[in-house]
């Protein structure tokens, strides 16, 4: 799922860009960025004293009785400009670093975290965790089994950014914004205008017991825009956002996504909407753009092929899983049609999920967790791979993790997070308007708007930015107040077209939320367009 | 060794700790206005899952926000690093970010002392919760759990945290906050059914685990077998979980520009706000008040503002909207910040009663994965989940299928038919402590249920 709770938390620190950013844009309208940034004391912790740290912090680990235990040290930086029509709201930068300890005791974890980053201070972390995973020994039924990962003594890794957003100023940021905000604002009708770019950098340092020793660094990139539409006499009001996917990649994606190119655009289509026919409730076929598609994926497929889930982990709140049990899955089910291949990838270039080694050590390899429309794979951390153990025997592997430990910074214990999962391209070159224009009577969907799902994920809505009616192979106008409603397996199987590798693209989120306390994981996905055969449509408008 | 707690005074700054941290940056500071936001505190928890402890952990942190302005010119910085030469370029930064950034023509002067009223937000029985008891607390819901051959998941949160925030105009403000939660979902093995209980309180001790275990497992047994039923409008009647889980969307609707501008359920068609007008049954006030005991808050904004006892809606009338400084002073109103805390009214009705004058009707636990889909109407979707029954003729008749609604809590309130006692619930998604509410179970028709799911 995606996460309000977070969006909330971090419009709170920028209040002045809440009224702005508008609640209603619940995956997380929010808000950052900053600056050119000199070099600060505590970016000059040498690479050895950090390494000496998580020696220490190990080293207290063992001697307190874990049989394995691995340490992070992260430092994470959000960077933020908030702007609404021709002014500034917010400039924020923020920067947080700390040590996180977890020990495995006697088949029990513990965790620990400080902002202390001295010997003592990661060594108290280290007998803080060993002696919490005492704590919860009283109430163990299995013991925790991690599955084998060979050691990375030296890993050092770097995603896929050529202009480092700390390295441009303020005023280029803030320039950039307001001149989109006066593009969008030429459009007769559009009243109010959110823009913001939000960048985060992370330094991620992390050793185990096992004698992995790595370092990576990782920068993302989201420039965000709302644009609302007002009729004349106040009786209603549109919002065009969700633009630009955020992605793993720096200043050059910002510039590439050229909002001022486009604002005049969404204007026109936050405008359009205030006049468009309100949807007649019934049954379309729906030709979905990447840009919405990839929303969809997440909620009905990334979530519920998390090992985790499936087996009942997260049973208190992201839910339990419709895929489940595995050994009843696995091989077996149709989640869609022969046409429908889903990869979890954290190894493709400038996506928010991309990494050298997850928060285990482990490297990991893209996989196929949908393989002609079957159940192939589920994701995993090294405590979960050993519960598929029957299913790698079966195909003559070994069980190993795919990589999916993942933890939103050092104050957070790591644990199965999603991937990139993506739907990949048809052997067919065909592209979005190519399915429009074989289409008899439909709903062409740009764009990710309004989404919910419930707690096994089978039955979902959603909405979408903009929406287009096909009749006879074009489209005829525009169409509001749209969303549909779905069960997660004949969804997919009403899935008849898909588009090529030309019309392959990413859409993604900052604040994927799942576990408890809540943390947030940055995720991409990969999308075709494709046409879905009657889908039951709902008209969500309604009079106050 | 024992496992120590981690809420030890040393790790919490006391407000004459706070007071000199904040002169120490105050003193570093060359801006023509400074404010400087502290908040330090440590968070445990503990998740369990299929009735043992998957999970655990602790952690303390501190971090100093910098806020630096230049007439208006203004940016701000967050660190963690407490040591001098990392304030020191903490201050730096804000300063020469804040510089270089365009004016604000909405920029406000930093606020001079002010006066607070002590809040009801502590508990020491919270702050001093230990590893130790929050594994005792899963104990009492696991064991019975496992002895009901039944699977208990769940979370444990206890916060401890102090606040304070100086200006360089004279203010400083501080206080310190506790909040503790408890959420369980019991399912059978086999996921033929599930039932959820939770609690959430300033106070630890007003938190009974072994009763929220037992109300968890008694929802799991009675919602075994699901039927469906047809999708449609439905009298309901709500738990207070369930009532939290809407109502707490009106307050996140309040802000008084949006209205003003044309953009929110508040705007008055026209021009202008509903300030004045009737919105629900004339039974609802919501209010806010940050020292209500049961659903306690800080007593003062990020920004200084003290915060105050805010009635939002009374007898069903709008009374008042949220506006921050700018607005306020734009629009010649009062200050009305926005406050974390909400209390609905009530009747004196048990849930028992609720259920008992119904004919026929839909009981819910609790909603889930609730997300906006109309601003105009304040309309959201989501589905039930934990606990969804079918009452017929004043009795529970059969666990139904989980539902989904596409509904504004604002029709809700006026399609209200009977309100029960206000309790404190948890609310939040995520079963955190999450925002303080109070709320009753309520009865209400003509609620709309637009599709059934297969989710158990």
């Amino acid at each position: 799922m995606t996460d309000r709770r977070e969006f909330l938390k971090k419009s709170a620190q920028a209040a002045a860009a809440l009224a702005a950013a508008n609640a209603w844009n619940a995956t997380g309208g929010v808000a950052s960025a900053f600056a050119a940034v000199p070099t600060r004391p505590l970016e000059d912790i040498p690479d050895s004293t950090i390494r000496e740290l998580m020696a220490n912090a190990l080293t207290a680990a063992k001697s307190g009785g874990a049989g394995y235990a691995d340490v992070r040290i992260g430092r994470q930086r959000q960077n933020f400009v908030f702007t609404r029509e021709q002014q500034i709201q917010n400039v924020v930068d923020t920067d947080s670093m700390g040590c996180g300890v977890r020990a495995l005791v006697d088949g029990t974890w513990g965790f620990s975290a400080t902002r202390v980053l001295t010997a003592d201070g990661v060594a108290a972390a280290a007998r803080e965790a060993v002696s919490i995973a005492k704590a919860n020994r009283a109430a163990r039924d299995r013991p925790v089994v991690l599955a084998p990962a060979p050691a990375v003594p030296n890993g050092t890794w770097k995603s896929a950014f050529t202009v480092d957003p700390w390295s441009i100023s303020v005023e280029e940021k803030a320039a950039l914004l307001l001149k989109a905000n006066a593009e969008a604002l030429k459009v007769k009708g559009v009243k109010y205008i959110f823009s913001g770019l939000f960048f985060v950098k992370e330094e991620r340092s992390y050793a185990n017991t096992e004698g992995s020793v790595i370092s990576q660094t990782a920068v993302r990139s989201w420039p965000l825009m709302q644009i609302t539409a007002i009729s004349a006499d106040m009786s209603d009001f549109q919002n065009r956002g969700n633009v630009a996917a955020p992605m793993g990649r720096g200043w050059e994606y910002v510039l590439e996504r050229d909002l001022a190119g486009h604002a005049q655009q969404w204007g026109e289509e936050a405008v359009a909407k205030l006049t468009a026919k309100p949807v007649e409730v019934g049954r379309y076929d729906l030709v979905l753009h990447p840009s919405h598609l990839w929303l969809t994926i997440h909620e009905s497929i990334a979530h519920p092929t998390e090992l985790d889930r499936a087996m009942g982990y997260e049973a208190n709140y992201a839910g339990t899983s419709f895929v489940s049990p595995p050994e009843k899955m696995l091989g077996q089910f149709r989640y869609g049609p022969e046409i429908m291949n889903i990869q979890g990838d954290r190894s493709q270039e400038g996506c928010l999920g991309t990494v050298g080694w997850d928060d285990e050590g482990v490297k990991p390899e893209p996989f196929l967790i949908i393989k002609k429309g079957i159940v192939n794979e589920y994701q995993t951390t090294r405590e979960q791979a050993l519960w598929l153990e029957w299913w790698y025997k079966k195909q003559g592997k070994p069980a190993r993790s795919h990589g999916c430990s993942y933890a939103q910074n050092w104050d957070n214990v790591q644990f199965q997070r999603m991937p990139n999962v993506s739907l990949l391209p048809g052997d067919k070159e065909q592209s979005f308007e190519d399915l429009i224009a074989a289409t008899d009577r439909g709903i062409a969907i740009v764009g990710d708007g309004s989404f919910s799902i419930d707690q096994q994920r089978y039955n979902a809505q959603f909405g979408g930015q903009v929406f287009h009616e096909i009749k006879g192979g074009k489209i005829v106008g525009p169409l509001k107040d749209v969303a549909y409603q779905m069960r997660t397996p004949d969804f997919w199987n009403a899935m008849d077209m898909i588009g090529g590798k030309k019309s392959y693209e990413f859409g993604g989120s900052f604040f994927d939320g799942k576990g408890q306390p809540g943390q947030i994981n940055a995720v991409s996905h990969g999308a075709v367009p494709a046409r879905f055969r009657n889908i039951n449509v709902i008209n969500t408008g309604r009079k106050a | 060794m024992s496992p120590r707690t981690l809420f030890d005074p040393p790790q919490f700054l006391t407000r004459e700790e706070a007071e000199a941290l904040t002169k120490r940056v105050l003193a570093m500071a060359k801006a023509d206005e400074t404010r400087v936001t502290i908040i330090g505190g440590a968070r445990g928890n503990t998740r369990f899952a299929v009735n043992q402890i998957s999970t655990g952990g602790d952690n303390t942190n501190t971090t100093v926000s910098i806020r630096s302005s230049f007439g208006k010119r203004s940016a701000s910085t967050t660190t963690n690093k407490l040591d001098d030469a990392s304030l020191q370029a903490s201050v730096d930064m804000s300063e020469r970010l804040a510089k270089l950034a365009p004016e604000d023509p909405e920029a406000m002067p930093e606020l001079g002392a002010q006066t607070y009223q002590e809040s009801p937000a502590w508990s020491a029985k919270t702050a001093n919760l230990d590893p130790a008891g929050r594994a005792a607390a899963v104990r009492a819901v696991t064991e019975p759990a496992r002895a009901a051959k039944l699977a208990a998941t769940g979370y444990l949160e206890s916060d401890a945290s102090a606040h304070a925030i100086a200006t360089n105009k004279g203010l400083f403000a501080y206080a310190r906050e506790t909040g503790s939660s408890m959420t369980i979902t019991v399912r059978a093995p086999d996921g033929s059914a599930s039932g959820w209980a939770g609690a959430s309180h300033t106070d630890w001790s007003r938190i009974d685990p072994e009763a929220l275990g037992t109300r968890a497992i008694e929802k799991a047994r009675a919602s075994a077998n699901p039927v469906a039923i047809e999708p449609g409008r439905y009298t309901v009647v709500l738990e207070p979980t369930a009532v939290g889980n809407l109502v707490q969307l009106i307050a996140f609707s309040l802000n008084a520009r949006n209205a003003d501008e044309g953009r929110s359920f508040f705007t008055k068609q026209g021009g202008g706000n509903k300030i004045g007008l009737k919105v629900v049954d004339e039974r609802v006030s919501l209010v806010s008040d940050p020292f209500d005991p049961d659903a306690a808050a800080l007593p003062f904004t990020p920004d200084g503002e003290p915060a105050k006892k805010t009635t939002w809606i009374e007898n069903g009338i709008v009374r008042n909207l949220a506006y921050d400084r700018y607005w306020a002073q734009k629009q010649g109103k009062e200050v009305t910040p926005l406050v974390g805390s909400l209390r609905m009214s009530g009747g004196t009705q048990s849930l028992d009663d609720l259920i008992a004058s119904t004919q026929r009707g839909i009981l819910v636990t609790r909603f889930w994965y609730i997300r906006p889909v109309d601003p105009r109407t304040i309309l959201f979707t989501g589905l039930t989940r934990d606990g969804t029954f079918l009452i017929e003729d004043g009795k529970i008749t059969k666990a139904v299928k989980n539902l989904r609604y596409n509904e504004s809590p604002i029709f809700m309130l006026n399609n209200l038919d009977a309100m029960g006692q206000p309790v404190r619930v948890s609310a939040s998604e995520d079963g955190s402590p999450g925002f303080a509410i109070v709320v009753p179970p309520i009865k209400a028709h003509d609620f709309n249920f637009t599709s059934l799911s297969d989710a158990v």
